[in-house]
């Protein structure tokens, strides 16, 4: 899913930087005042985790692979804001790999970042909120949403291409291809999504952002010492 | 919580060194319809490709598992680290009439 250099034009590519540039700037702030100081130490290791599990590409057709972008689940685990900026350490690092072009940099970080994190993270909402906010929901909920914000990835990609390719290839030949492909990948980051929330549920459902207050142990109140 | 991030990031740093080298080499979704469909042409050289951990292999070690496991190994600390610089400072941001 990571876009190299060159499959987008500068101007569509300077375009997602400026977005991808508010979004982050926005996602700091917002981050700041939802995420406790406390879990700092817990978003950064989300983010590490969505870095190993990145490199684990597991075969979805003949001769094609998919991995993990971890976006929903970040978001499920600490917040869509703090997700996104989980995701744009994840992606600034694996530049130093030579993984996703710097050029694309802004590009990756709307699709892979922005656009899986805010979206999915809604659609976790809405589908945990209609499934009884138990755990079983959240932990399916967060599946559907994490395939689901693979397909808004692809289709974002298939968008900034319509922008800013060389306009050769038939749009809707790109778009049935990338969805079709990505609905695919979807399954496995939904099925990936859920076992992660589903065992971090079990052992600490206080540090689960997206469990809702019924489904965590209540808070205790302690004096300061 | 300590042991919670402890035991996550050992989780991490095997996922990345021991089981990486053996994920699927097969192109991604996004780099088979490119290939099918003729965006792939217009890739560019990643201006990092000599980067000594260029394409998730630390350059100089000879046994491909071996470079991809330690490339992996290298990531996880390097974005833990970046993380939780980031995370940590966010306190700098946060509105000084917070209670708690």
């Amino acid at each position: 899913m990571h876009i190299p250099d060159g499959f987008i034009g500068a101007g569509a590519s300077i375009g997602a930087g400026v977005v991808s540039a508010g979004g982050v700037a926005v996602a700091l702030r917002q981050a700041a005042r939802t995420l406790s100081e406390r879990l700092a130490p817990l978003a950064g290791l989300v983010a590490a985790f969505v870095f190993a599990v990145q490199m684990l590409n597991f075969p979805v057709a003949a001769g094609t692979s998919g991995h993990l972008i971890g976006g929903v689940l970040a978001a499920v685990l600490v917040g869509p804001w703090a997700a996104v900026l989980c995701l744009t350490v994840v992606l600034g690092v694996q530049a130093l790999f030579a993984d996703g072009g710097l050029t694309a940099l802004g590009l990756n970080v709307l699709n892979m970042g922005l656009l899986t994190a805010l979206p999915g993270y809604g659609l976790f909402f809405v589908l945990r909120s209609a499934l009884g906010n138990g755990r079983t929901a959240v932990v399916a909920a967060a599946g559907v949403a994490a395939t689901l914000s693979v397909v808004i990835a692809a289709a974002a990609f298939v968008a900034e291409y319509a922008i800013g390719g060389a306009g050769e290839v038939d749009i809707a030949t790109v778009l049935k291809a990338m969805v079709a492909v990505h609905t695919l990948i979807g399954i496995g980051e939904g099925v990936i999504t859920a076992l992660t929330v589903g065992a971090v549920l079990s052992v600490r459902p206080d540090l689960v952002y997206g469990a809702p207050a019924a489904a965590r142990p209540a808070l205790e109140i302690r004096t300061a010492t | 919580m300590r042991y919670l991030v402890a035991g996550g990031l050992l989780v991490a740093i095997a996922l990345a060194g021991l089981l990486s080298p053996y994920a699927s080499s097969q192109p991604d979704g996004l780099e088979r319809v490119a290939t099918d469909h003729g965006i792939a042409e217009r890739e560019r050289e990643h201006a990092l490709s000599r980067s000594p951990v260029a394409d998730y292999a630390v350059r100089g070690v000879e046994d491909d598992r071996m470079a991809t496991g330690l490339a992996g190994v290298l990531g996880v600390v390097l974005t833990f680290g970046v993380g939780v610089l980031l995370f940590g400072a966010l306190k700098a941001l946060r509105p000084r009439t917070e209670d708690g």
